[in-house]
């Protein structure tokens, strides 16, 4: 139904365009001197069709269930029922409705559910009445502006210039989202846990605070020693760590080797076949890890007497090097190809010779740039998610052995959200204030990159 | 003092050599990584491709299937074919005692008895006779026959028994062992069974993710794009815009899943485990990407185009609708589909928003729970069946060859419809 009124509001501002044109040219046939191009009468027709229709529409359809959940549940309101009581009743009448219960079907629940068709039923006509008056009135009042020869071009451009402001304001809405999301429930989490226990607490076993009965209110006392999360920053430290001795000496290298000293020829052909490697989704990442790269050490750790666990710090933090190269590498190659080519001329003639520049001169004058580029890639190490949960431990231990394994922030978050969620729970609680510092770690991290790199080309542009 | 010098320059010659050296090793190793990779991928994946096939004698004996005489054909879709295929199992060795009997069902997989069924609805006519049916291996079976097995373990070891392998090495010699393209694995669900096991709820999921992704970025991210780059007067607010997408650019994915499950699903109420979840989460990552790229073409059509148009009397809107845009697509477009390669290879998202429940159903529509491709390849790795292995190898080298596709597909857009201007 909802779909058909869609489909409706549609064809109508289609047809209602073509009108508003037709009626251009009959004002033009009467000798009359148009005020805009005839197309412009057939948008301004359209949006005054279909755009108030639509605002109603989609308004209805937000507001709609929550409304009739009110108005469902005022019955139940003065008999004491929790909030997660109250929401099961509300579900339980609306599959009974659908026909699709399988339960004990109590009396009130048959009121319930006769109710709340009926309040279906009535919303669903209101809402095709209320539109269609809309649309009537709306178009009426359009064709009476087009026919008395109104400005049109004015209006239609202007309602464009607000829908493309509203599009840009999505990038806006996105990082309120992402705050507003991770906010309240960082905030609940650390009315349970204090900060101070997050921050350095050197225990993290998520598992305990599974072992709760909902109906008991929460005992702060239960969760000391639960959510220190100092094993998991350090892990996620540690194997970004690993990672960027693998990333920048491969990365930083072969940028310089593009940059300075690869024929086109190489360049055309190597640059390209490096970068394949950050188009690889990283679950193909951690699936190489696990399969190949964990038992391939774990059999040369053997060989040499060593203890080695099959899903070792070092094996995440490798692969993840691995796919940070062509980061670096880019990165790096475009920041040494903007050094200015006098800074390399003095040089050759005082005869340095081309390591010799790259060394003293170019590297010195490149490094801000270069700096930025690591810490890019340091944001990227620090927010991989895949790798580390397929290759490394799920068990936060406080190590800095890479033979062992460990945990970051990311893999503890999808430990602890796989599978169904309790909000208001501290263990679902704690991802979000984990996603929480993520965010603010990684944001830092790429202002202060951004920031650098903003600078340094400045300074030579 | 001259051999002094002479010493020192030879030295500094090597260093410079070194370096060289050096540098061609970096990007040596970085080729070699991806090397091994794709070598690996391949060689654990492209046996996923065939699968094995029992060519079992079937004798559609109407008594076994509890028929009457003459049944119809709705007799014959309402039968009980289980008896009757476990019979023709038993009769591969008659002498068999019951725990042999037991492997000996083990050897199928326990689609089966469905095989069957299919074979008689095709002929109905079969009743009575003896015609050999292709039968599912069981995924152990399919593994030894593709020697991705190791035969010599002792028996308490393996997942096949040593009575297994005999009927099954009596069969190979027989030549009642078939080896065919695994068409199954492209029209199948996802299943517990590894021989059973398709890539079609997760690739519909996928399709289903990318559709919605583009439907609600592509348009948004354009005009928002035209705005900043066309519009917007420069001020602190239009910076503070540019500023958030650069920064949104850099979010980590997983950050965007934990956005889908507190806004979309928790405050929204969306259903969970839904492509359109999945789909709306990664249209807001890929957001900037497009934003981005799209700029950059805007940005690339000179100036003169706009001033021409202004100076025919078309209005700013009319300016930028009728040639700027038109003009600018090509790059927008290969930005568009890079940027969706990218959404399409996400996983830690769509895990977060529930897509990695176990579906045995194909999805048909955004509304219906699905997995994704990316997120096929987790739920098949973290399995410990043998047979899963190479089912990710493979269902690795169909998502890989989709990127590819598009990534060219980006080129081709880019170096044949965008102007040069010089």
């Amino acid at each position: 139904m909802n779909l058909v009124i869609f489909i409706f509001i549609v064809l109508l501002g289609f047809t209602s365009y073509y009108f508003g044109r037709k009626k251009a040219y009959s004002i033009q046939a009467t000798n009359t001197r148009l005020t805009a191009l005839p197309q412009f009468y057939g948008y301004y027709l359209a949006i005054w069709c279909a755009i108030p229709a639509f605002i109603i529409y989609s308004l209805w359809a937000i507001f709609e269930p929550s409304i009739v959940k009110l108005i469902i549940l005022s019955d139940y309101s003065n008999q004491g029922y929790l909030d997660d009581e109250l929401n099961l009743i509300y579900e339980k009448t609306k599959s009974l409705s659908r026909g699709q219960f399988s339960g004990e079907i109590t009396p009130y629940l048959e009121t319930s559910a006769e109710k709340y068709l009926n309040l279906r039923s009535i919303a669903q006509n209101s809402k095709v009445v209320l539109i269609l008056a809309i649309i009537i009135a709306s178009i009426v009042y359009g064709y009476k502006r087009i026919s008395s020869n109104n400005r049109t071009r004015e209006p239609v451009e202007k309602f464009l210039n607000a829908v493309l402001f509203t599009a840009s304001l999505a990038a806006i809405l996105t990082t309120i989202g992402i705050v507003f999301s991770l906010i309240f429930q960082t905030i609940d989490f650390f009315k349970v846990i204090p900060l101070f226990d997050f921050i350095f607490g050197t225990h993290w076993y998520p598992a305990k605070a599974f072992v709760r009965d909902a109906s008991e209110p929460l005992d702060p006392s239960m969760y000391s020693d639960t959510f220190g999360a100092v094993p998991i920053f350090a892990g996620t430290f540690f194997i970004a760590l690993i990672a960027m001795c693998v990333a920048i000496p491969i990365g930083l290298m072969s940028g310089i080797y593009l940059a300075e000293y690869a024929s086109t020829k190489v360049r055309q052909y190597a640059k390209p076949l490096i970068e394949i490697l950050a188009g690889i989704p990283t679950v193909v990442y951690g699936f190489f890890a696990a399969l190949t790269v964990g038992p391939f050490l774990k059999d040369i750790g053997t060989a040499m007497g060593l203890e080695v666990s099959a899903e070792s710090a070092l094996a995440a933090g490798g692969v993840m090097g691995i796919m940070i190269i062509p980061f670096i590498s880019s990165l790096s190659d475009d920041v040494i190809t903007s050094v200015p080519q006098g800074l390399r001329d003095g040089s050759y003639a005082m005869g340095a010779t081309k390591s010799e520049t790259i060394k003293k001169v170019i590297f010195p004058a490149a490094l801000p740039g270069i700096v930025g580029s690591i810490l890019l890639g340091v944001s990227r190490a620090v927010g991989e998610t895949m790798i580390v949960v397929m290759a490394s431990g799920l068990a936060a231990n406080l190590t800095f052995n890479p033979l062992e394994s460990t945990s970051t922030i990311t893999a503890q978050i999808v430990v602890i959200l796989i599978g169904d969620q309790a909000f208001g729970d501290p263990k679902t609680q704690a991802a979000f204030a984990l996603g929480m510092t993520l965010f603010l770690v990684t944001l830092s991290l790429n202002i202060f990159a951004l920031r650098v790199v903003k600078k340094y080309r400045e300074k030579y542009e | 003092m001259n051999k002094n010098k002479e010493k020192l320059l030879n030295s500094r010659y090597r260093a410079e050599k070194r370096f060289q050296f050096y540098g061609k090793s970096a990007i040596f190793l970085a080729l070699l990584f991806l090397t091994i990779f794709i070598f690996k991928i391949f060689s654990t994946g492209y046996t996923a491709f065939q699968k094995t096939w029992l060519i079992v004698p079937v004798t559609f004996d109407a008594e076994t299937m509890y028929l009457d005489e003459n049944p119809s054909k709705e007799d014959l879709k309402d039968a009980d074919y289980f008896d009757l295929a476990l019979q023709t199992m038993f009769d591969l060795d008659k002498s068999a005692s019951e725990k042999q009997q037991n492997d000996l069902k083990r050897m199928v997989s326990y689609f089966f008895e469905r095989e069957i069924k299919r074979e008689l609805l095709n002929d109905p006519s079969l009743i009575g006779k003896t015609k050999d049916v292709y039968l599912t291996a069981s995924d152990d079976l399919d593994q030894v026959f593709k020697g991705n097995y190791p035969r010599d373990l002792p028996e308490d070891q393996r997942r096949v028994t040593d009575y297994q392998l005999k009927i099954f090495d009596q069969l190979v010699e027989q030549g009642r062992v078939e080896s065919k393209f695994n068409l199954s694995f492209f029209t199948y669900p996802d299943s517990r069974e590894a021989e059973l096991a398709g890539i079609a709820s997760s690739f519909m999921g996928s399709i289903f993710s990318i559709l919605v992704c583009l439907v609600i970025a592509f348009p948004v991210a354009v005009l928002a794009a035209i705005y900043l780059e066309e519009f917007a007067p420069k001020n602190r607010f239009t910076d503070f815009i540019e500023v958030n997408i650069n920064n949104l650019a850099a979010v980590p994915s997983i950050v965007f899943g934990l956005l889908g499950l507190g806004i979309l699903l928790a405050v929204f109420q969306l259903p969970r485990s839904t492509p359109l979840v999945g789909g709306i989460t990664l249209s807001l990552m890929t957001l900037p990407t497009i934003i981005i790229a799209c700029r950059a073409s805007l940005k690339a059509v000179p100036p003169s185009i706009r001033e021409a148009a202004l100076a025919m009397g078309a209005s700013k809107m009319q300016t930028t609708m009728h040639h700027t845009v038109p003009l600018s697509m090509p790059g927008t477009l290969s930005g568009t589909i890079i940027g969706l390669a990218q959404a399409l290879g996400e996983t830690a998202p769509l895990i977060l928003i529930g897509m990695v429940a176990f579906v045995n159903t194909i999805p048909g529509s955004p509304l219906d729970p699905a997995a994704s491709l990316p997120v096929q390849i987790y739920i098949w790795a973290e399995s410990a069946e043998r047979g899963f292995v190479e089912k990710v190898s493979a269902c690795i080298m169909v998502l890989l060859g989709f990127l590819i596709i598009m990534n060219l597909f980006a080129q081709i857009i880019r170096h044949k419809f965008e102007k040069k201007w010089s």
